[in-house]
């Protein structure tokens, strides 16, 4: 692609879409949308911690004997 | 660039909730500003300024005060609105309310218009990134490079890319730009 082929692209391309201007501001405060989403994500548990209490009923199933174990670690 | 006092952006990286909100007020227009560029979609925008702000939220105690806020928050912008638009399918239909071109070349048909836009929505969102805040933006290239986590070469060969698929796109539609 030659400069001019690549000048008249970016020319067709801003005629397409043009800039976003005007009123950029969002339409409502997002700061109460911020802090449900703080208080929503940090009392979900994380995938990992899932998967380690999954991997310990696992383990529980297979050998029944360790239950004891665990429990007295708890 | 704003310069926030330093004690707040310390307080900030302690993980200071109020701290968070001065700095949320300060820069929510400038980050919602940055993404409504990049998605062009305002409810869309909204969703990622909240995104966004609980990723910077959450990723606090990596914050570096030295390096300034804005750019930071910029660059988590920018890969919270790439992330978005991976998910969106190149189909989906433009927001009614784009704004209209300042002066239209009468030389460009509407319908190119219409094919050009619909044809950047199937760029890969990585060129689209670059090509729409390089070309359509106008934002310098070391401030996209900054955004993206890039280099500026990086940045013109993505922008470059964007138009030479864009014009194959177009040629496989029969029109020749």
């Amino acid at each position: 692609m030659s400069t001019n082929d690549e000048l008249h692209m970016k020319k067709l391309l801003q005629q397409a879409l043009p800039p976003v201007e005007g009123n950029l501001e969002p339409g409502r405060d997002l700061w109460p949308s911020v802090l449900r989403r703080l208080d929503a994500k940090t009392s979900a548990l994380p995938w990992f911690d899932w998967a380690l209490v999954a991997g310990l009923i696992a383990f529980a199933a297979f050998f029944p004997a360790s239950i004891p174990v665990f429990l007295y670690y708890l | 660039m704003r310069n926030e006092p330093s004690d707040i952006l310390n307080e900030f990286r302690l993980g200071d909730l109020a701290a968070f909100e001065t700095l949320f007020r300060l820069h929510q227009r400038a980050v919602y500003g940055w993404i409504l560029r990049i998605v062009r979609d305002p409810s869309a925008a909204e969703e990622l300024t909240v995104e966004t702000f609980w990723r910077i939220y959450r990723a606090h105690a990596r914050f570096q005060p030295s390096r300034g806020f804005e750019a930071w928050a910029r660059r988590i912008a920018s890969r919270a609105s790439l992330d978005w638009l991976r998910t969106q399918r190149p189909e989906t239909e433009l927001p009614a309310d784009l704004p209209a071109p300042a002066t239209t070349d009468p030389a460009i048909t509407d319908e190119i218009r219409r094919k050009t836009a619909q044809a950047f929505q199937r760029l890969p969102p990585r060129l689209r990134v670059a090509a729409v805040l390089a070309i359509i933006e106008d934002q310098p290239h070391k401030d996209v490079a900054a955004a993206l986590g890039v280099s500026v070469s990086a940045v013109k060969l993505r922008v470059f890319r964007a138009l030479r698929l864009l014009r194959k796109d177009l040629e496989k539609q029969g029109i020749t730009p």
